[in-house]
């Protein structure tokens, strides 16, 4: 209970322009507004894992049955291959979770601009 | 044109790919030399490393096209086309070397995509270019350093942390041409 508060409280903290420099790590293999290595994260609020068109998904992924919103962003950036095994991405995850509530943060942040059709 | 602080760009490009041609040597010959020990793998651990390499050749297939954007821009001046080249030549072997090692392992390498989208829309100037082409290399080091700890072959971690330092150089050398500390801190993350 106290660790799910604790939770809440770091992710309504999220700073989006740390966030944004967070964000440059992801730069290899995502982008807001196209599917590159990996999927476009344009939407991804509210979306179900493993449903955007066009894009390759591991088994695994579409398997995942996740929703994603910032409980279950959290989790998986914490730790991808634990979240979903079999993941394709192949990432150590973001251990820090003010960083990984920052990175949320600027991921609301751009769902809701411009350049994500908005 | 003399962002690169050496007496010539040529100096500063025989300096660096002097340096970067060890380290993919040493990549390639611990990749490539036949280790026995890839062949001990266990199918699980054999398959978790193949799909780390399959992410990891998708980006740098995907580095090649941007790199090939650049220089198809028109707005690189001679020099810096010249190192886009020598850096677009580093994610081939990079490419290389990880499709070998995959089907090595048995598996089946991803293939170039036939288009990538790039935003060649925000693309004006040189300057535009070399700061896209800093955000793709920053991102590349990230995500080396996050797939190092995952590898069950230690080779293998041994392998990307080598194609970590040569992503680590091209960010350094496209921060200088930018005017930036090419090496802002301490650690990367």
């Amino acid at each position: 209970m106290l660790e799910g508060a604790v939770l809440l409280a770091a992710l309504a903290a999220g700073d989006p322009q740390a966030g944004e420099a967070v964000y440059s790590r992801c730069l290899a293999c995502h982008s807001l507004e196209v599917n590159r290595t990996g999927p476009k994260h344009c939407g991804v609020f509210g979306r179900r894992a493993g449903s955007v068109p066009g894009y390759d998904y591991s088994p695994a992924m579409k398997r995942s049955k996740l929703v994603w919103n910032e409980k279950t962003l959290d989790r998986f950036l914490a730790d991808p291959g634990k979240t979903v095994p079999g993941t394709t991405m192949t990432y150590a995850g973001v251990p820090d979770a003010k960083e990984r509530a920052d990175l949320i943060a600027y991921l609301r942040q751009e769902s809701a601009a411009a350049r994500c059709g908005k | 044109m003399s962002f690169f602080a050496f007496s010539s760009p040529q100096v500063a490009r025989r300096a660096f790919l002097g340096k970067s041609g060890l380290l993919l040597s040493g990549t390639a010959i611990a990749l490539l030399s036949g280790r026995e020990v890839l062949a001990k793998q266990a199918g699980g651990s054999k398959a978790g490393d193949v799909r780390i390499l399959n992410t990891a050749l998708s980006a740098e297939l995907e580095a090649v096209a941007a790199y090939q954007v650049g220089a198809e821009s028109g707005l690189l001046e001679k020099p810096v086309l010249a190192l886009a080249g020598q850096f677009q030549g580093h994610h081939k072997e990079h490419a290389d070397v990880l499709a070998k090692t995959i089907r090595k392992l048995g598996g089946k390498a991803v293939e170039a995509k036939s288009k990538y989208a790039f935003p060649t829309e925000g693309l004006k100037n040189q300057a535009d270019v070399l700061r896209f082409a800093a955000g793709l290399e920053k991102g590349a080091v990230s995500a080396y350093l996050g797939a190092v700890p995952l590898f069950q072959q230690r080779d293998l971690a041994k392998a990307a942390a080598s194609i970590l330092g040569d992503e680590a150089m091209h960010w350094a050398v496209l921060r200088q041409a930018l005017g930036e500390n090419p090496v802002p801190s301490a650690f990367v993350s």
